[in-house]
C-alpha cells in the first residue's frame, strides 16, 4: 500500500475521532441532564412537571426513530446555521450531535431508572434536597449504567460517524466509499473496516473496565 | 381519649426504664390523624389511616405491630414528612410537620433518623461514606464527618469493614451501617420501618439488642414498626396495634399483651406461648356444659404470681379436680407472663367460686369451652 493511501488513512482516521469525540462530549453535556430530567419529572417524581416530561419524551421518541440519514438531509438549514456549511467534517458534527442527545438521555434515563428508590427515599428522610439527591445518590449509584451507556454511545458514533462521510463529511467512511468502492481498492475497504472494529474495540473494552470498576454491587470477595 | 391512656401507662409502675420524662411532652403525638390515597382522578380511593391518635413518649421504644397493609409505613413516613397527612396534627418534639413546606421539612428530617427493611444503603460507598451521607448533606466539614463516623462505627461493631462496600457486608452488618447512618446526625428520634424483618432470627436479636443499648444509653425515642410480635415482646416498653388503618389498642406492652385483647391483638397474639391450644383439645372441645364434662379454662399469670400452688388449693380447698393440659411462659417487656390450660372437672357452680379463688390471688381466667 502506498504512502499516500496511509497517510489518507492516517487522516481520515483522525476525522472520524474528531467527530465522534466533539459529537460525544456536546451530546452528552446536554444528553446526560436531559437524561437526568426525563428520569426525575414524572408524576410525584423529584422534579415533577409530566407535562414537560411528556413534550420531551415525544420529541426525544421522534428523533430517535428518524432513520440518521434523514436527520442529516432534514436538518441542513440548522447545520448551515450553527456551522456556517452544510458540508464537511466540521458540519457533519451538528446532526451526530443532534442524533446522539436522545440516544444518550434515553440511555442515562433507563440507567437511572434502574437506582433503587428505596435510596432516593433515604436520601429524602435523611433531609436531602431534589439536587442533592440527583448528584449525592442517583449520578452515584447510576455510574456503571452511565458509563455503559457512553459506551453504547461512542460505539454508535463510531458508525455513524463512517455514514456522514457518504454525504461530504470525511472520515473513515468517506475513505473506505471513495477508494474502497468507487476506485476498486479492495484492500483500502478493508483496512477502513479493520479500523473500524479496532477502534469500537477498544472503545467498548475501556468502557466496560471503566463500568465494572464503577459497580460495587457484586464484587468478588 | 387515647392519649389519657397513654399518659397514664407512661406514668404506671408498668413502665421499667427510669427516667422516662412521662410528664415531658410526647416526643411524637398523632392527631386525629386521616390518610386517604388515590382520592384524584385514578378512582378508588384507599383510607390507609383513619382518625388515629397516638402517642409517643419522650425516651421510650414504641412499637406499632399490624398486619400487612394495615398501614404502617404511613403511619411511620408520616412522621418524618415523607408523607402528608389528609387531614389531622402529626406533632414532632411540639412541631406540627404536617404543616411545614419542603425546606423546612428538611431541617426536621436530619433531627430524625430512619432505619428500613432493606438497609436502603448506597451501593457506590464504603460503609463508612454511607455513614458520612447524611453529614455530608447536613454541609458538614470533612474533619467533623471523620471524627463523627468513627465512633460511630464503634458503636456498631463494625470499625474493621470501614472501607467495605455493602456488597461485602451481611444482612445484619448492613442494618447496623444503617443505624450508624442513622445515627450519624444525632437524631433525638429514630424510626424503624420492619428493620429485621429481612433478618434471621439470632441477627434480629442482636439488632433489638443494638437498638436497646442506642435507646438506654443515648436516650433516643425509638419508634418501630413490625409485624413480628417477637420484635415488640422484646424491646417495646409501649406498643400500638394497628388494623384497616386505625389505632385498636395502645398502651404499655405487658398490660396491652396480657389484658382483655382486641381481636386484632390476638391474631397477631397467636405466635404467643399457650395461645394455640393443642389439636386434640380443639377437637373434641363444645361451647355447652353437659353434666358430668370437663371445663377447659385459661388461666393467666403475670409477673411474680405463684400458679402452681393456687391450682393445689383447688383441689385441696375445693374439691376439684385439676389436670394441666398445655402451658408455658413467656416474656413481655422484661417480665414473666404465662398460661396454663387446665381441665377442671366440677359444675358449674364450683367453677365460678374457682375462679373467683383465682381471681382474689391475682389470676385471671378464662372458659375455652367443654369436653365430655
Ligand atoms: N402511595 C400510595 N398510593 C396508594 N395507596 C397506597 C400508597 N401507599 C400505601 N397505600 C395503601 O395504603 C394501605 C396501607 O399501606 P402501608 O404501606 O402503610 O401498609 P403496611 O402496614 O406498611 O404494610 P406492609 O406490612 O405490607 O408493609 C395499603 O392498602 C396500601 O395499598
Ligand atoms: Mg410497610
Amino acid at each position: 500500500m502506498s504512502a499516500d493511501i496511509l497517510a489518507l488513512l492516517f487522516k481520515a482516521t483522525g476525522q472520524t475521532l474528531y467527530m465522534v469525540a466533539v459529537a460525544g462530549l456536546i451530546g452528552s453535556l446536554f444528553g446526560i441532564p436531559l437524561g437526568v430530567f426525563l428520569a426525575t419529572s414524572g408524576r410525584g417524581e423529584l422534579f415533577p412537571a409530566p407535562s414537560i416530561n411528556k413534550a420531551l419524551g415525544l420529541v426525544v421518541n421522534a428523533t430517535r426513530s428518524t432513520p440518521f440519514i434523514i436527520l442529516v438531509v432534514a436538518i441542513i438549514p440548522f447545520t448551515r446555521a450553527i456551522a456556517g456549511t452544510s458540508i464537511g467534517t466540521t458540519a457533519a458534527i451538528v446532526p451526530l450531535t443532534i442524533a446522539t442527545i436522545p440516544f444518550i438521555a434515553r440511555l442515562v434515563e433507563t440507567a437511572i431508572r434502574e437506582v433503587d428508590p428505596g435510596l432516593t427515599e433515604a436520601a429524602r428522610a435523611m433531609g436531602a434536597s431534589p439536587m442533592q439527591i440527583v448528584f449525592k445518590v442517583l449520578l452515584a449509584e447510576a455510574r456503571p449504567g452511565i458509563a455503559s451507556a457512553l459506551t453504547l454511545t461512542i460505539v454508535s458514533l463510531i458508525g455513524y460517524a463512517a455514514m456522514v462521510g457518504a454525504i461530504g463529511g470525511g472520515g473513515l467512511g468517506d475513505l473506505g466509499i471513495r477508494y474502497g468502492y468507487q476506485r476498486f481498492m479492495p484492500d483500502v475497504m478493508a483496512i477502513v473496516v479493520v479500523v473500524l472494529i479496532v477502534l469500537v474495540q477498544l472503545v467498548q473494552s475501556a468502557g466496560d473496565r471503566l463500568a465494572r470498576q464503577f459497580d460495587k454491587r457484586n464484587r468478588p470477595k | 381519649m387515647n392519649m389519657a391512656v397513654m399518659n397514664k401507662t407512661a406514668q404506671s409502675p408498668l413502665d421499667l426504664r427510669p427516667g422516662d420524662g412521662s410528664t415531658a411532652k410526647p416526643m411524637v403525638e398523632f392527631q386525629q390523624v386521616s390518610k386517604r390515597f388515590g382520592a384524584g382522578s385514578s378512582g378508588a380511593e384507599v383510607v390507609a389511616l383513619d382518625d388515629v391518635d397516638l402517642i409517643v413518649p419522650r425516651g421510650s421504644v414504641t412499637g406499632i405491630i399490624g398486619r400487612s397493609g394495615a398501614g404502617k409505613s404511613t403511619l411511620i413516613r408520616l412522621v418524618n414528612g415523607l408523607e402528608k397527612p389528609t387531614s389531622g396534627h402529626v406533632l414532632v418534639d411540639g412541631t406540627d410537620v404536617a404543616g411545614l413546606d419542603e425546606k423546612n421539612l428538611r431541617s426536621v428530617r436530619r433531627s430524625i433518623g430512619m432505619i428500613f427493611q432493606h438497609f436502603n444503603l448506597l451501593s457506590s460507598r464504603t460503609a463508612f461514606d454511607n455513614i458520612a451521607l447524611p453529614l455530608e448533606i447536613a454541609g458538614i466539614d470533612k474533619q467533623t464527618i471523620e471524627k463523627r463516623v468513627t465512633p460511630l462505627l464503634d458503636l456498631v461493631g463494625l470499625s474493621d469493614k470501614r472501607n467495605r462496600y455493602p456488597s461485602e457486608l451481611s444482612g445484619g452488618q448492613k442494618q447496623r451501617i444503617g443505624i450508624a447512618r442513622a445515627l450519624a446526625t444525632e437524631p433525638k428520634l429514630l424510626l424503624s420501618d420492619e428493620a429485621t424483618s429481612a433478618l434471621d432470627p439470632e441477627t434480629t436479636r442482636s439488632i433489638l439488642a443494638l437498638l436497646t443499648k442506642i435507646n438506654r444509653d443515648l436516650g433516643l425515642t425509638v419508634l418501630l414498626i413490625t409485624h413480628e410480635m417477637e420484635v415488640i415482646k422484646t424491646i417495646a416498653a409501649h406498643v400500638a396495634v394497628i388494623d384497616g388503618g386505625r389505632i385498636v389498642e395502645q398502651g404499655a406492652t405487658f398490660d396491652v399483651f396480657t389484658g382483655h385483647k382486641h381481636e386484632t391483638t390476638r391474631a397477631l397474639l397467636g405466635g404467643l406461648a399457650g395461645m394455640h391450644l393443642p389439636e386434640f383439645l380443639t377437637s373434641r372441645m363444645t361451647n355447652v356444659a353437659t353434666p358430668g364434662s370437663h371445663t377447659i379454662l385459661r388461666v393467666i399469670f403475670k409477673g411474680e404470681n405463684a400458679t402452681e400452688p393456687m391450682l393445689a388449693r383447688l383441689g385441696s380447698d375445693l374439691g376439684i379436680e385439676v389436670n394441666i393440659m398445655a402451658g408455658a411462659v413467656d416474656e413481655i417487656a422484661g417480665r414473666p407472663f404465662g398460661m396454663l390450660v387446665v381441665s377442671l372437672l366440677a359444675d358449674l357452680e364450683k367453677i365460678d367460686l374457682a375462679r373467683n379463688f383465682l381471681a382474689d390471688h391475682g389470676l385471671s381466667s378464662e372458659v375455652l369451652g367443654y369436653v365430655r
